[in-house]
C-alpha cells in the first residue's frame, strides 16, 4: 500500500493531547506509523490546514428497514436531488434520508469515516446489513434493539443477569451485531397493547417488569459479558414536556455500576440524542430547558457518556424504534406515518417533521441542544449528534460545529427566530458564552465517541498503530475566520484517508473505500436453558425458523471482529 | 416584451424532458445560448436546439420574456416548470408536468395536457384551453404540500385526482371531473362547471368545492346543512351545501368547528 507523509498541518488530536501543533502525520499499510518508518511517502502538504482523526458518529439511523420505509413513502425526500453518476461516484438520491451511496459518500466529504447504526431490529439484521455493506467508504457497525425483546423480559424480570448475557451473546452472534441498544424500554412492547411507559416504574403489559429493572438488567448483562460499547440507551418518555426527571431517574440506574471492559471506555450507559430528553414544563405552551439539570448530573458522573441529538431546523424524517412516540408525533403533525411492530423484539414508526425557525418550540429545541455540548464539562463525554435523520440530516454536522465554536453564529440564528424572545426565555443558550475550539471539536467527534464505543486502539486519534483515518480540512485555526468558513471548510474535507486509502482528494471522492462491517463476537459458557429458550420460541412464535433467521457471512463482505472472552 | 418562439423539429425516439422551456431559463440569453440549454431523453443529456427551430430573442428577464412554442409537444414534459414569471405559450398538445411548482407569470396552452399539470402550484396563472389529464394541480407524489396559490383554468374535462392536498387557490373545470377530487385538501377553492363522479372531497379537511352538474356519489363523510344562494365569479344559483368530510381532524375558530365546503347546484 501507498505511504503517504501529511506535512506541517495544524493537528487537532486528543489522543496525543495535540492542541493545533504544527505536526506530520505519517501513513503507512493502512495505519499510523512514525514518521521514521517510512520510505518513500507520497507527500501531501498540509500547512495552513487542519488535520484531524477520521469523524466516528456514535448513533446515526442510516441502514435497515426503518430508514428505507422513509425513502419508500418519502419520494418529496429526493425531488430535485438526484446526482447522476460521474466519474468513480455512483448514483446518488435523497435528503433526509439518502441513499446508501450518497450516505457514504456524504460521510466522507465531512471527513468521517465511523459510523454506528443506532437501532437494528434482530429479525431484520439481513437487512440492515445489505445496506451497510451498500454504504461506501465507512466502517460501521449495528445495535441490535433489546429494550422490549420477549427473552429479555422474561430473563430480567427474574434478574437472571447470566441468562439474559448469554441470550445477548447469541443475538449479536446471530445478527452480526455491535452492542446493547435500548429503545423506549418496555414502552414499545406496551404499544402492541396500545399502551406506552411513561417512566422507569410504569410496568409492561403482560410480562409485569418495569423498565426500570429492564436498563439495569441489561447495563448488569452488558457488563457481565465486558463489551465494547456499554448498553446504548433511548430512555423513556421521549419528547415530551417535563421528561427531564424520567432521564434522570434513568440515568440513576447505572449509579453504583462499574466498567467492567478491557476495552477502555469508562461508562455503563451512554444515553442518546439528549435534546429530546432535557425538557421542562407540562404542556408545550410553557416547554423549557432543562439542561442545566441535565448535566450537572452528567458531569457529576464519569460512568455516563451522552450524545446531543441536535435539532438543525430542517426538514427530515423522523423513525425509530419508539413506536408509541412516532403515533404521539402524527398526531401533532398530522403528517403521514408508518408502522411497524416487529414480532417477539420491537416495534418502529416513521413521521416526516419540519423543525421550523418560525415555531417556538423547534427553537428551543434547537437552543437545548447546543446547551448540552456547552454545558460540557469534559467533552470527551459528550458527543455531537443529530440522531440523523432525527433532529436532523448528518450532513449538518459542520453547521453544529459553527453554531458550537461561535457566539455570533448563535446570535445570527437567535436573530433568525420568529419567537427570538420567548425561545430565550426559556432557554440558557443566550446567556453562555463559551465558544468550543477545534481540540473540543475533536474530542466530540472524534476520540470520545471511539473510546465509548470501545474502539479507542483503532479510531478517534493519530498516534502510530491506529487506523490511518486521517481528515484534512481547509481551515487555519490562527487566521481569522467568519463563523460561515467553519461550516465550509468542515462540510468538505480536502483529503481523507480511510484505512490509508485515499477515498477524497481536493474534495472529490476518489475512492470507494475498503468498508468494513464490525461486529462482536462474545464468547459465554455454554448455556442450555438459553439455546432451549431459543428453539422454542421459533418453534412457538417466530413466523420465520432460525435458518431464515441468522446473518451468514456474504451479508458481510469485509467482516471485522472484536472478539470477547466472557466465559467463566 | 421580448418573444421567443419554439417550433419543434424532431420528435424524441422517448419523452423529452425540457424545463428549461421557462422565461427564468430564456431570460438574458441569445437564441444560439437557449439551443444550448439542456434537455433529458431517458439518461441521455440533449441540447434543446437538437428538437427545437428557436427564433427570436429573450428579456433581460423573466418578466419580459415571452416563449411560444409550436407543434406536437404530446412528448415534451415539464414545460415551465417552477416559472416565476413572464409568459408561455404552447400551441399543441403538451406531455406530464407543464407548470409543475409555477411560482408565477402565466402559462396558456391551447390544446390538451398530460397529467400532473399545475403540480404543487405557488401561484401564476395556468390556463389550458382543452383536457387535461389526471393529478391536475395536486401535490406531487408523497408531498403534503399540494397546490398552494395561483390558478388554473381548463377549458374541457380533467381527470381523476384533482387539487389533491390542496392547500390554496384556485381550480376550474369547465367540463366534467373524473373521480377523486381535492382529496386531502387543506384550503383553496375548485369549481367544476359540468358533472363529478365520486370520492369528492374524500378526506377534505377545509376549502371549497363547487359543482355545478350532477355528483355521481356523495362520500358519506359529507352531511348536508342548508340550501344557499351564490353569485360568485359568474357562478350562479341556488346550491346544496354539504360540509365534511366528517371522519377527518377539522380546526375550530370562535368555538365553531370548521369543515370543509360542498356546493352543489340544484338551480342555474
Amino acid at each position: 500500500m501507498a505511504e503517504y507523509l501529511i506535512k506541517n498541518g495544524f493537528v487537532f488530536d486528543p489522543v496525543q493531547g495535540i492542541k493545533g501543533d504544527k505536526t506530520d502525520v505519517a501513513i503507512k499499510d493502512g495505519k499510523i506509523v512514525a514518521t521514521t518508518a517510512l520510505s518513500s511517502p507520497k507527500v501531501i502538504d498540509a500547512a495552513g490546514k487542519t488535520v484531524m482523526a477520521g469523524g466516528v458518529d456514535v448513533h446515526a439511523h442510516v441502514a435497515g428497514p426503518k430508514v428505507n420505509a422513509g425513502r419508500n413513502f418519502r419520494p418529496e425526500d429526493k425531488l430535485f436531488g438526484y446526482k447522476a453518476q460521474t466519474g468513480i461516484e455512483r448514483m446518488q438520491g435523497g435528503f433526509s434520508v439518502p441513499t446508501t451511496i450518497r450516505t457514504g459518500y456524504n460521510y466522507a466529504r465531512m471527513g468521517y469515516t465511523t459510523v454506528m447504526e443506532a437501532a437494528m431490529p434482530p429479525l431484520y439484521a439481513r437487512h440492515t446489513h445489505e445496506e451497510m455493506r451498500d454504504t461506501p467508504i465507512l466502517d460501521q457497525g449495528a445495535y441490535p434493539v433489546f429494550g422490549n425483546n420477549w427473552f429479555v423480559l422474561e430473563y430480567l424480570k427474574n434478574h437472571e443477569i447470566e441468562n439474559a448475557a448469554a441470550y445477548i451473546a447469541w443475538l449479536l452472534r446471530a445478527t452480526k451485531g455491535y452492542a446493547v441498544k435500548v429503545v423506549n424500554p418496555g414502552g414499545t412492547e406496551a404499544w402492541a397493547w396500545g399502551l406506552n411507559c411513561d417512566n422507569v416504574h410504569d410496568p409492561v403489559p403482560y410480562f409485569d417488569i418495569t423498565p426500570a429493572q429492564i436498563i439495569k438488567g441489561l447495563i448488569e448483562a452488558n457488563e457481565y459479558l465486558g463489551l465494547p460499547h456499554s448498553m446504548h440507551m433511548h430512555a423513556n418518555n421521549l419528547g415530551n414536556p417535563g421528561n427531564y426527571t424520567t432521564t434522570l431517574d434513568s440515568f440513576k440506574l447505572s449509579e453504583g455500576i462499574k466498567p467492567n471492559s478491557k476495552f477502555g471506555r469508562d461508562q455503563v450507559m451512554h444515553h442518546t440524542h439528549v435534546q429530546f430528553h432535557s425538557y421542562g414544563g407540562d404542556s408545550w405552551a410553557n416547554v423549557e430547558s432543562k439542561a442545566k439539570d441535565i448535566m450537572a448530573y452528567v458531569n457529576s458522573h464519569d460512568n455516563i457518556t451522552i450524545d446531543m441529538g441536535q435539532v438543525t431546523l430542517d426538514e427530515t424524517t423522523t423513525m425509530t424504534a419508539d413506536g408509541p412516540f412516532e403515533h404521539h408525533l402524527t398526531e401533532l403533525n398530522h403528517l403521514k406515518w408508518a408502522n411497524t411492530d416487529v414480532e417477539l423484539e420491537t416495534g418502529s414508526g416513521v413521521v416526516p417533521y419540519v423543525y421550523s425557525p418560525s415555531i417556538k418550540v423547534c427553537a428551543i429545541q434547537w437552543a437545548i441542544g447546543l446547551e448540552l455540548a456547552l454545558l460540557a464539562n469534559d467533552p470527551m463525554r459528550v458527543f455531537m449528534t443529530t440522531d440523523h435523520p432525527n433532529a436532523g440530516p448528518f450532513i449538518r454536522y459542520p453547521r453544529i460545529m459553527k453554531w458550537l465554536m461561535s457566539t455570533e453564529a448563535r446570535e445570527q440564528q437567535f436573530d433568525a427566530f420568529k419567537h427570538k424572545d420567548k425561545v430565550i426565555d426559556a432557554t440558557n443558550l443566550a446567556g453562555i458564552d463559551r465558544e468550543l475550539d477545534l481540540y473540543e471539536i475533536a474530542q466530540m467527534t472524534r476520540a470520545g465517541p471511539a473510546k465509548a464505543l470501545g474502539l479507542a486502539h483503532m479510531y478517534g486519534g493519530l498516534a502510530p498503530g491506529l487506523e490511518a483515518d486521517v481528515a484534512i480540512y481547509d481551515f487555519n485555526p490562527n487566521e481569522p475566520y467568519a463563523p460561515d468558513d467553519i461550516e465550509t471548510a468542515f462540510g468538505s474535507a480536502e483529503h481523507l484517508f480511510k484505512t490509508g486509502v485515499q477515498v477524497v482528494r481536493d474534495h472529490e471522492i476518489a475512492s470507494n473505500g475498503n468498508k468494513r462491517t464490525l461486529w462482536v463476537n462474545a464468547k459465554v459458557n455454554e448455556n442450555p436453558q438459553v439455546m432451549r429458550d431459543v428453539k422454542e420460541k421459533f418453534l412457538r412464535y417466530y413466523t420465520v425458523t432460525l435458518n431464515n433467521y441468522e446473518v451468514t457471512g456474504h451479508y458481510l463482505p469485509n467482516p471485522y471482529v472484536i472478539e470477547v472472552d466472557a466465559t467463566q | 416584451m421580448e418573444t421567443v418562439t419554439l417550433t419543434i423539429k424532431n420528435q424524441p425516439e422517448l419523452f423529452l424532458e425540457a424545463e428549461t422551456i421557462a422565461p427564468d431559463a430564456f431570460a438574458g440569453k441569445k437564441t444560439e445560448e437557449i439551443a444550448d440549454l439542456t434537455v433529458y431523453v431517458g439518461r441521455e443529456r440533449h441540447r434543446l436546439g437538437d428538437f427545437f427551430e428557436i427564433s427570436g430573442k429573450a428579456g433581460a428577464t423573466p418578466e419580459e420574456t415571452k416563449i411560444v412554442v409550436n407543434g406536437d409537444l404530446s412528448r415534451v414534459k415539464y414545460i415551465g416548470m417552477k416559472m416565476t414569471g413572464g409568459e408561455v405559450v404552447v400551441n399543441g398538445n403538451a406531455d406530464m408536468y407543464v407548470g409543475a411548482w409555477m411560482q408565477g407569470g402565466k402559462l396558456t396552452v391551447n390544446g390538451n395536457v398530460d397529467a400532473f399539470a399545475g403540480t404543487g402550484m405557488k401561484d401564476g396563472e395556468l390556463i389550458i384551453k382543452g383536457n387535461a389529464g389526471n393529478y391536475l394541480g395536486a401535490a406531487y407524489r408523497g408531498d403534503w404540500r399540494g397546490m398552494q396559490g395561483g390558478k388554473i383554468v381548463v377549458t374541457g374535462n380533467a381527470g381523476s385526482d384533482i387539487g389533491t392536498f390542496m392547500n390554496g387557490g384556485e381550480i376550474v373545470v369547465g367540463g366534467d371531473a373524473d373521480v377523486h377530487v381535492a382529496t386531502h385538501a387543506e384550503g383553496g377553492k375548485i369549481v367544476i362547471k359540468g358533472n363529478a363522479k365520486s370520492r369528492v372531497g374524500g378526506q377534505m379537511v377545509e376549502g371549497e368545492i363547487y359543482v355545478l352538474g350532477s355528483i355521481d356519489v356523495m362520500m358519506p363523510g359529507f352531511v348536508y346543512r342548508e340550501d344557499v344562494d351564490v353569485d360568485m365569479d359568474g357562478i350562479k344559483g341556488r346550491f346544496a351545501l354539504y360540509e365534511g368530510d366528517l371522519g377527518e381532524r377539522h380546526r375550530k375558530r370562535k368555538g365553531q368547528t370548521i369543515y370543509a365546503k360542498l356546493y352543489q347546484r340544484i338551480e342555474a
